[in-house]
């Protein structure tokens, strides 16, 4: 039967060799991985700033980005490929309150260049490598269309 | 127990009370916001609610696991807190930062960055108050007579909390490396960390209330430990699938959260084994319910409905859905929400000498609690499906898909005033019992 020493030998033993194993593949991706597939070469300093006032107006609070954040408003991620650069623009400088059928967003009336940081992160964002997400709808094509 | 120090945990659980109750109005802001109720939104706009929500949540826990703590360590080391009035003065700046912290929110302080939204300065507040807190814990335990498995076990997990905060702070200009390191805190604090101070409160809990054997209990608490970390540590590759780290997660990931619930099944096993064994018939039931309830339900939670979702071709689908609601909110009940609470319910009548535990109220809170977040969990549920079919699966616009899933909030809202009933119930029989005594604690 398992002692008592054993039972701790197998706690600290097991946290350490797997905390080790993290540490080591956390390295490789961060190192190695994340730039190359982030295109870090792409950061430029409107991307950077961009991000900065992404964070400081806590857009994630509504929004999700890589699928991080919260479920109110639409994901983020592909925001640039699917809208567009100037209904992008338009959401941000507004100053009346951005509510699509009723669901509203704060007025932030950003200046011209703070919208373009904004959407040049979203950009950035977008051409990230996620892996495959956000997913393409796999089962649009089997809905029936309703013939005339 | 005699140990006059104790005292100092009451301030901590009422502290956890009074936010619990703040958080769920919270709560119900954001499903009302959701069923397009929103008159709120010029004075509390919807982002503040997310994070005042969640962060609410991490301060009460963290209240109650200090709570719990200083008045753990007394009995298990057989010394008194080193000092009451840095421990008083710790209470206090906690109480501080977080009441600054939820006013900043609602005038658009803060970071932004899910789960640590707190901003900069209130962070350097929160790393000295948690070191002056361990000062006075590790210190207790060094003077102390004894140190005891349990009492190591609940330290470490408060040392390493500490500790994995401070990745968290560091600045990236990269998103997915920002995301990277805010997982060191956010996962490696609940699937690791949190779980050996959960095992270590646990362990306590069950010594006191089954009077099984320590060595017994305390052999198996290291096994569970050992578990969690040997899942959790690599499990935190479930939230590298789709942030743009490499693929090897997808695997990594996979294989390490489908073992994350073993170490769950292992605490839930774990507990109703030893009460089995237990001889000993102590009369605070209700403690005992929400002790083997927090084992289960936090098996229910975070371990069954976690690997429901984490399959990495599931999770394709869920990631960034409702389906992770329904998942954070039973995990977050089960694990700590229920071990805090049943932590009061065994330290009040002792620091105060009055047993309401035998009120009925008692009994309600528990059970009307726990329905109201199994229906909760049910509708988050039930909105989370609907999302990935309507705009995953099939491609609809995003509000078309949110008017969709409406009717699952009306059934969120119901079971949420069930649960609601239940912690106001909670609440108010713990301000009943008055504030502790020297007397009682003498007594006990």
């Amino acid at each position: 039967m398992l002692s008592k020493n054993q039972a701790r030998t197998f706690f600290l033993g097991g946290t350490v060799v797997f905390f080790l194993i993290f540490l080591g593949l956390s390295w490789h991706t961060l190192a190695r991985e994340v730039p190359k597939q982030t295109n870090a070469q792409n950061l430029t300093e409107s991307v950077i700033r961009g991000k900065e006032i992404f964070d400081k107006n806590n857009c994630m609070g509504c929004h999700t980005i890589m699928g991080e954040g919260a479920y109110y408003a639409p994901e983020l991620t592909k925001a640039y490929e699917r809208k567009g650069e100037a209904y992008l623009k338009t959401v941000l400088t507004v100053k009346e309150p951005w509510a699509p059928r009723g669901r509203k967003m704060v007025a932030y009336a950003m200046s011209d260049q703070d919208a373009n940081d904004v959407i040049a992160f979203l950009k950035w964002v977008g051409e990230a490598d996620l892996n495959g997400f956000p997913p393409k709808p796999d089962l649009q094509s089997k809905v029936p269309v309703p013939s005339k | 127990m005699k140990y006059k120090s104790q005292q100092i945990a009451w301030w901590f659980f009422a502290l956890s009370g009074v936010l619990l109750l703040l958080q769920i109005t919270y709560g119900f802001i954001m499903a009302f916001a959701h069923l397009g109720y929103d008159g709120l939104h010029d004075l509390i706009p919807f982002n503040a609610a997310p994070a005042t929500h969640k962060n609410l949540l991490v301060v009460w826990i963290l209240s109650g696991f200090m709570g719990a703590a200083y008045f753990i360590i007394p009995d298990e080391a057989e010394h008194e807190l080193i000092s009451v009035p840095l421990a008083k003065l710790q209470f206090w700046s906690l109480a501080i930062v977080g009441v600054v912290a939820v006013i900043g929110f609602h005038l658009n302080w803060w970071e932004g960055r899910k789960f640590l939204e707190i901003p900069r300065p209130l962070d350097y507040l929160v790393v000295v108050n948690v070191l002056l807190f361990l000062y006075i814990i590790i210190m207790t335990l060094w003077k102390g007579k004894k140190r005891t498995t349990t009492s190591l076990v609940l330290t470490m997990g408060l040392l390493f909390a500490a500790l994995l905060y401070l990745p968290g702070m560091i600045w990236f200009d990269n998103q997915t490396m920002d995301s990277f390191f805010r997982w060191w805190v956010v996962h490696l604090w609940v699937e690791g960390v949190w779980e050996l101070i959960m095992g270590g409160i646990l362990a306590y809990l069950l010594i006191k209330l089954t009077g099984v054997d320590r060595e017994v209990i305390e052999k198996w608490l290291y096994v569970i430990v050992g578990l969690t970390f040997i899942s959790g540590i690599l499990g935190t590759g479930h939230h590298y699938y789709y942030i743009g780290t490499p693929k090897y997660w997808l695997m990594i990931g996979g294989i390490f959260s489908a073992m994350e619930p073993l170490a769950f099944l292992g605490m839930a096993l774990f507990a109703l084994a030893m009460y089995r064994k237990g001889e000993k018939r102590h009369p605070n039931q209700i403690a005992l319910n929400w002790t083997l309830g927090t084992a289960i339900i936090s098996f229910v939670g975070a371990g069954l409905l976690g690997v429901a979702h984490t399959l990495p071709a599931v999770n394709m689908y869920t990631h960034g859905t409702f389906v992770t609601a329904m998942h954070g909110h039973l995990a977050f009940w089960g694990a700590y929400g229920m071990l805090v609470l049943g932590m009061i319910t065994y330290a009040t009548p002792l620091m105060t000498g009055r047993k309401l535990y035998t009120a009925p109220g008692a009994s309600y809170a528990f059970w009307l609690s726990n329905i109201g977040m199994i229906g909760m969990t049910t509708a988050f549920a039930a909105a989370g499906v609907t999302q990935v079919y309507l705009e995953r699966k099939v491609g609809m616009d995003f509000i078309d898909t949110q008017q969709a899933m409406e009717v699952h909030f009306l059934v969120l809202i119901a079971a949420a005033t069930l649960f609601t009933v239940g912690i106001v119930m909670f609440v108010l029989n713990f301000f009943k019992y008055g504030k502790p005594t020297d007397e009682a604690l003498e007594r006990a």
